[in-house]
C-alpha cells in the first residue's frame, strides 16, 4: 500500500477538513502598539476573478491588493512555473494602491456628523484594464475607477513657459486666447486684442501648407506607470438612514443600496436619481418593529434580490413582480422553539449579514449566535445551522451591558459552496463544512499561527470576562503567553469582516487594522 | 520656441494648451481644434495632429467627449473625403472608453464620417474597423461596434455581408449583458439595411433569441425591436412571427417588459394593419390597461388616445372606453393623472355625441379628483375638448375645480393653475372670466408665497394682452390702485412689479395718466426696498412714455431718490437716470 492507493480507496464521503495555513499579513502590529481608530478595517471584498482584494477602513480609505502568483500570461506562465513556481500555488497578494474614498462631513440641515467609515465595498465590471468599484459610508456611495497610467511629460511647446512667466502674464494670455472677449491685460503684451483675435476667427489668411513654425506639444511617454484612482460618480442624498449594504447586479448596469428602512435601485451611469424598491417604514414610526440589516442581489438572476431583517427573516424579492417590492416573493424564517423566549431572543435573532452562494441557490445568513444556510427553494427552514457563539448564551446579559450583543459579524461562502465561514471574538473565525454529512468545524485565530486555537472547546464558558474587557487591544500571535489557556474571550478584539476567495480555499480577514490571509 | 511671430502668439498658446494641466483650457483648445488644423495645414493635420490626438486619449471624459464631437466634423480639415480614413483610428480608440456618453458620441461621429466616405474606402477601412471593435476583449468596444453595422453593411461585398450578419448574431449572444443590450437596441437600424431575403433567415432568429434572453433588461429592449422589425418584414411574416412575440411580451412576468409593450404596442399595430390589431393587439392592450402593476397601467393609459386613433370609433367605444372608465377611478393617482393628460385628445376621434355621452362623465369625475395633478392635467388640455363640444357643458364643474386649485394648500399647485389662467380665459371668454375668476387673480397678488405673487403679476400682464387695454383699465387697474397702499410692503412691491409688466402692454397714455402717479407716490414710501424698486420701475417705464413725461415727472423723482440716505436707493436711482439720459440722446 502506498499513499496513492489510500487516496483511491478512500470512500466518497464528505471532503476532509481543510488544513489552514498562514499565508500573509498586511499592517501587522508590533507588540503593545496601540491601534489607531482610523486604521481599523471595516470592509473586505474580493473581486470576481479573485485577482484583486479591496479593504476599506474607518478613516475612509480604500486599499487595493493584487494577486502576484497567478498573473495569467498564457504560455509564458507555464515557463515561469517550471522555473520558479513548483510548490506554492496558493494565492498571494501584494499591496497595489490606496486612495481616500470618503471624508468626514457634516449635514447642516440635520446637524449630523457623517463619518467617513467605509461600510461596504463592491467590485464592478472590469473594463479596458481598469478596475471599478463602489464604496459607501453611511450616506454616500461612490463609484471609483482605478487605472494604471503611463507617466507622460510634455517636452516641447511653442511658447516657452518660463519666458512667458517672466513676462508675468501667461495666465491672462492663456485665457484671452481662448475666451471670446480678450481682456485688457492682453494689450500689455503688445498686441491689440481686436487684431490678434481675428486670427482665430475669420480674416486670417490660412496658408494652404499651414504655418510651419507652429508645432504640437511633444509628449514623452516614460515606462513608469502610476496608479490613479478617480471618483467617477457620486450617488448621494438618497438615504435618510444609514446605508448598510450595496450590491451590484448581474445585468452590469444597476446596483442597490439599502439602509435601515429602504432599498434603492440605481443605474450606475445615473447619479442624480434612484428608485425606491423596498420601503418598510411604517406610517407611524412608533409602529416600527423591524429594520433592514443587509441586502444582496442574486448572482445571476438580475431580477432577484434578498434582504434580511432585524427579526431574523430573509425576504426574497422579485423585481419583475411590481415596481415597488414591499411584498416579498418568498419569506425565510425559523420558528422559534416554544418556551425558549427571553429578553434577548429578538436581539440575537437579528441577521447581521447575508450572502448568496455563487450558483445563487443557497443563501447564508449570520445572526448573533449562528450561521444558517438556506435553500431558496425551501422556505420551511434552514438546511443547516451552525453554532458559532452558543457558548456565549450564559453571558448574554454582560454582552448586552457592553453592547457587544449588537456587533455585526459578516459571513462568507467558499467559491464551490461547500464551506462557510464567519468571525467571532478574540480575533477568532470559524469555518464549517456544509456538504451533507460533513462535520467540519474549525476554529482559527487571526494570527500567524491560525491552528493554535483549534484544541479549545468553545462550549466551555469563558473564564474571566471582566478582566478581558479592560485589556488593551493586543496582538495574540506575538505574545502567546497572554491567553495560553485559550478560553478567555476578549470582546474588544472581534473579527467582524472576512471574505472567501471566489475560486480557491483562501480567506482574508480583518483583525482590527491588520489583514490576515490564510489558505488551505 | 521664442521665435514665434507675435501675431501667431494666441494660436501658439492655443496649441500648447492641448496639454495644459487645467482641464478647462484643454477643453477650450479641443473645441477650437478646427482652428489648430487650419493653422497646421491639411497635410500636417493628417500626419501630426490626428496621430497626436490618437495617442492622447486618456484624458478626462469631458475632453474626450469634445474630441469625439469635433472629429466628426473634421473631414474638411484633413483634405477632404479622400483622406477621411485618417480620422477613423482616433475615433476607434474613443469607441472603447468606459464612459458611455463618449462612446456614443464617437459612434455618432464615425457614422457621420462613414456616411460621406466612398464605397472603396468604406470597404478598405470602415468594415475592418467594425470587425475589430466587435472582437475586442473589453465589452466597451463591442458595445460600440453594434451601432456601426448599419453603416458598414449596405456597401459590403457579399462575403463580408455574410460575415457581418454572423458577427452581429454573436454580439446578440455575448456573455456581457451590456453588449446584448446594445445589440438589441441597434437591431432595428441594422435590420433596415439587411436584404429582405436574409431578414427572415438571419435576423428574425437572432431577434427571437433576444426575446427569450434571461435578462429583463435585454428583453425589454427587444420590445422596441418588435415595432421596428414589424415595419420591415412582409405583413404576413409580421403577423406570423412578430405579432405572437409581442402578445407574449404583453404577458411577460416582468412588469418592465410589459411597460415597454404598453408604450410600443400602437407602433406595431400600425405595421400589422387593422384586422390583426383588432383580433390580437386589442385584447393585449386591454389586458395592459388592467395590469396589476400601476407603472404598466400608467404607460398604457398614456397611449389611450394614440391607440384609439388606430381603431375605428365603434371598437374604441366598445373595448377601450370601459377600461378608461375603470382607470378614471384607479387606485393609483399617477394612473389617473396619466389618463387625465391624454383623455381630452380622444374627443375629436369619438365625435360629439360619443364625447358627451361617454367621455363627459369621465372628465367631470376627473375634475373632482382628490389629487391636484389630475385636475390640472384636465384643465391644461381644455382647448381640445372645447373644439368638439363647447365649453358650456363643462363650465359648471370647471369653476369649482379651478377655485379649489386656486386655494390649494400647496403653492406649487396654485402656481400651476395660474399658468393655465390665460388659456382658461381665452376658452371661457370675458364675461365668464369677469364673473368668476377676476377676484382670484387679484387674490393671488396677495399670496403668502413670493413665487405665486410673481406669477400672479405676470398673469395680470398676460390677461391684459388677451383682453386688451380697455378691459384692463376697467377690471385690473382699480384693484391694483387699491392694493398699492397695503400695510405690507411686500404686497406693495408686488404691485410695483405688476405695474412695470403692465406698462408696455397698456401703452403710453394709460401708463402716464394712471400708473405713473402711483409709482411717483410710492417713491415717498418709508421702506427703502420700495424706493429702489420705484427707481427700477421708473427705469423700465422710461421707454414706454413720452419724452416730456420723462423730463417733467420721472427725472425729478429720480433726482430726489438719488439724494436718498440709503445707498441702494441712490445706486438704482443713478442707474435709472443714466438710462434716461441715453434714451434722451437717442431720440
Amino acid at each position: 500500500m502506498n499513499g496513492g492507493d489510500e487516496v483511491v480507496a478512500a470512500p466518497a464521503g464528505p471532503p476532509q477538513p481543510l488544513e489552514w495555513k498562514f499565508s500573509q499579513v498586511f499592517g501587522e502590529r508590533t507588540a503593545g502598539e496601540e491601534v489607531q481608530e482610523v486604521d481599523i478595517i471595516s470592509a473586505i471584498e474580493f473581486d470576481k476573478s479573485g485577482n484583486h482584494l479591496a479593504t476599506g477602513d474607518r478613516g475612509g480609505r480604500v486599499v487595493l491588493f493584487e494577486r502576484t502568483d497567478a498573473k495569467d500570461h498564457g504560455g509564458s506562465r507555464r515557463d515561469l512555473e517550471s522555473v520558479d513556481y513548483t510548490i506554492s500555488r496558493h494565492p498571494e497578494f501584494r499591496y497595489k494602491t490606496e486612495f481616500q474614498s470618503h471624508e468626514p462631513e457634516f449635514d447642516y440641515l440635520k446637524s449630523l456628523e457623517i463619518e467617513e467609515k467605509i461600510n461596504k465595498i463592491r467590485w464592478c465590471q472590469t473594463a479596458n484594464g481598469a478596475l471599478f468599484l463602489l464604496s459607501t459610508n453611511d450616506k454616500t456611495i461612490k463609484y471609483w475607477k482605478v487605472q494604471e497610467k503611463k507617466v507622460k511629460k510634455i517636452s516641447e511647446m511653442n511658447v516657452d513657459p518660463s519666458k512667458a512667466i517672466a513676462n508675468g502674464c501667461i495666465s491672462s494670455i492663456a485665457s484671452s486666447s481662448n475666451s471670446s472677449s480678450p481682456r485688457p491685460s492682453y494689450l500689455a503684451n503688445g498686441g491689440s486684442p481686436d487684431k490678434s483675435y481675428s486670427y482665430l476667427t475669420n480674416d486670417f489668411p490660412f496658408p494652404p501648407g499651414g504655418i510651419p513654425s507652429l508645432r504640437l506639444p511633444v509628449v514623452v511617454t516614460s515606462h513608469e506607470t502610476s496608479l490613479i484612482a478617480r471618483c467617477r460618480r457620486v450617488y448621494a442624498h438618497a438615504h435618510d438612514y444609514h446605508i448598510n449594504s450595496i450590491s451590484s447586479n448581474s445585468d452590469g448596469e444597476t446596483f442597490i443600496s439599502a439602509d435601515d428602512l429602504r432599498i434603492n435601485l440605481w443605474n450606475l451611469e445615473i447619479s442624480n436619481q434612484s428608485f425606491n424598491i423596498v420601503d418598510v417604514k411604517p406610517a407611524n414610526m412608533e409602529d416600527l418593529t423591524e429594520v433592514i440589516t443587509s441586502a444582496e442581489f442574486h448572482p445571476t438572476h438580475c431580477n432577484m434580490l434578498a434582504y434580511s431583517s432585524s427579526k431574523g427573516s430573509i425576504r426574497l424579492v422579485d423585481l419583475r413582480q411590481s415596481a415597488l417590492c414591499d411584498t416579498h416573493a418568498k419569506l425565510f424564517e425559523e420558528q422559534e422553539a416554544p418556551g425558549s423566549r427571553s429578553f434577548f431572543t429578538e436581539i440575537i435573532a437579528s441577521i447581521s449579514d447575508i450572502k448568496f452562494g455563487k450558483d445563487g441557490r443557497y443563501v447564508l445568513s449570520r445572526d448573533y449566535m449562528t450561521l444558517k444556510l438556506w435553500d431558496i427553494n425551501m422556505d420551511s427552514g434552514p438546511v443547516a445551522t451552525f453554532q458559532v457563539h452558543e457558548y456565549l448564551r450564559p453571558k448574554l446579559c454582560d454582552l448586552y451591558e457592553n453592547d457587544s450583543i449588537f456587533d455585526k459579524f459578516e459571513c462568507c461562502l467558499s467559491g464551490d459552496g461547500s464551506r462557510v465561514a464567519t468571525g467571532s471574538y478574540s480575533n477568532l473565525f470559524r469555518v464549517f463544512g456544509c456538504t451533507p454529512g460533513s462535520a467540519e468545524a474549525t476554529t482559527l485565530e487571526a494570527s500567524k499561527n491560525p491552528m493554535r486555537r483549534q484544541v479549545q472547546t468553545p462550549a466551555r464558558p469563558a473564564r474571566s470576562l471582566g478582566s478581558s474587557l479592560t485589556r488593551v487591544v493586543r496582538r495574540g500571535a506575538d505574545s502567546p503567553g497572554v491567553d495560553a489557556n485559550g478560553n478567555s474571550f476578549d470582546f474588544t478584539t472581534k473579527l467582524l469582516h472576512l471574505a472567501w476567495h471566489p475560486t480557491e480555499n483562501s480567506i482574508a480577514c480583518a483583525a482590527a487594522n491588520s489583514l490576515y490571509m490564510y489558505y488551505a | 520656441m521664442a521665435t514665434i511671430d507675435e501675431p501667431l502668439y494666441p494660436i501658439a498658446v492655443l496649441i500648447d494648451e492641448l496639454k495644459n494641466d487645467d482641464i478647462q483650457l484643454r477643453l477650450n483648445s479641443i473645441r477650437k481644434l478646427s482652428t489648430i488644423a487650419r493653422v497646421l495645414g491639411e497635410e500636417r493635420t493628417r500626419k501630426e495632429l490626428i496621430p497626436f490626438l490618437g495617442e492622447n486619449n486618456d484624458d478626462d471624459d469631458e475632453v474626450l467627449l469634445a474630441m469625439a464631437e469635433e472629429l466628426g466634423a473634421f473631414v474638411p480639415y484633413v483634405g477632404g473625403i479622400e483622406h477621411a480614413n485618417v480620422l477613423l483610428p482616433p475615433l476607434e480608440a474613443l469607441c472603447s472608453v468606459e464612459e458611455t456618453s463618449v462612446r456614443d458620441k464617437a459612434v455618432e461621429s464615425l457614422c457621420r464620417i462613414g456616411a460621406r466616405m466612398t464605397g472603396k474606402d468604406l470597404i478598405e477601412y470602415f468594415i475592418p474597423l467594425v470587425k475589430r471593435l466587435a472582437a475586442v476583449e473589453w465589452f466597451t468596444a463591442r458595445v460600440s461596434s453594434c451601432g456601426l453595422f448599419h453603416m458598414a453593411y449596405p456597401i459590403a461585398p457579399e462575403v463580408s455581408k455574410t460575415e457581418l450578419r454572423t458577427i452581429y448574431g454573436q454580439l446578440c449572444q455575448d456573455d456581457m449583458p451590456m453588449v446584448r443590450r446594445s445589440a438589441a437596441s441597434h437591431l432595428g437600424k441594422f435590420a433596415a439595411t439587411v436584404e429582405v431575403t436574409h431578414l427572415k433567415t438571419n435576423i428574425l432568429p437572432i431577434f427571437e433569441d433576444l426575446t427569450r434572453d434571461e435578462q429583463d433588461s435585454v428583453r425589454l429592449l427587444a420590445v422596441e425591436g418588435c415595432a421596428a422589425l414589424g415595419k420591415l418584414v412582409d405583413p404576413e411574416d409580421c403577423v406570423e412571427i412578430i405579432l405572437p412575440i409581442m402578445v407574449n411580451f404583453s404577458k411577460d412576468k416582468s412588469w418592465r417588459v410589459r411597460y415597454m409593450v404598453a408604450n410600443k404596442l400602437y407602433e406595431l399595430s400600425e405595421a400589422v394593419g387593422p384586422e390583426p390589431t383588432r383580433s390580437d393587439l386589442l385584447p393585449a392592450y386591454v389586458r395592459l390597461l388592467r395590469d396589476n402593476e400601476a407603472e404598466v397601467r400608467i404607460a398604457a393609459a398614456g397611449k389611450v388616445t394614440q391607440f384609439s386613433r388606430i381603431l375605428n370609433p365603434e371598437l374604441a367605444i366598445q373595448h377601450i372606453l370601459p377600461c378608461v372608465k375603470e382607470l378614471s377611478a384607479d387606485s393609483s393617482q399617477h394612473v389617473r393623472s396619466a389618463l387625465a393628460s391624454v383623455i381630452m385628445g380622444m374627443a375629436p376621434d369619438l365625435g360629439k355625441d360619443a364625447t358627451i355621452v361617454q367621455l363627459l362623465p369621465i372628465f367631470l369625475s376627473l375634475l373632482k379628483d382628490d389629487f391636484p395633478d389630475v385636475r390640472l392635467n384636465i384643465i391644461s388640455k381644455l382647448d381640445q375638448v372645447n373644439q368638439v363640444i363647447g365649453i358650456d357643458l363643462l363650465s359648471q364643474s370647471l369653476l369649482p375645480a379651478i377655485v379649489e386649485l386656486a386655494e390649494d394648500g400647496h403653492w406649487r399647485v396654485r402656481l400651476a393653475i395660474i399658468e393655465y389662467i390665460p388659456l382658461l380665459a381665452s376658452q371661457l371668454g370675458v364675461e365668464f372670466f369677469d364673473d368668476k375668476l377676476g377676484a382670484l387673480c387679484m387674490q393671488w397678488l396677495k399670496d403668502k408665497v413670493y413665487s405665486i405673487r410673481d406669477a400672479a403679476a405676470n398673469n395680470v400682464k398676460r390677461l391684459a394682452e388677451e383682453f386688451g387695454p380697455d378691459w384692463a383699465m376697467q377690471h385690473i387697474i382699480p384693484q391694483v390702485l387699491d392694493m398699492v397702499n397695503d400695510q405690507n410692503y411686500l404686497y406693495r412691491m408686488t404691485i410695483l412689479h405688476a405695474i412695470s409688466l403692465l406698462a408696455p402692454v397698456l401703452g403710453s397714455e394709460i401708463t402716464s395718466s394712471k400708473l405713473l402717479p402711483l409709482v411717483i407716490n410710492a417713491s415717498k414710501d418709508r421702506v427703502p426696498n420700495i424706493k429702489f424698486n420705484v427707481a427700477k420701475v421708473l427705469q423700465s417705464i422710461i421707454p414706454v412714455v413720452d419724452q416730456s413725461v420723462v423730463e417733467k415727472t420721472i427725472r425729478p423723482c429720480l433726482a430726489e431718490l438719488r439724494e436718498d440716505p440709503d445707498v441702494d436707493v441712490r445706486f438704482f436711482a443713478t442707474q435709472a437716470l443714466k438710462s434716461s439720459n441715453q434714451v434722451g440722446k437717442s431720440s
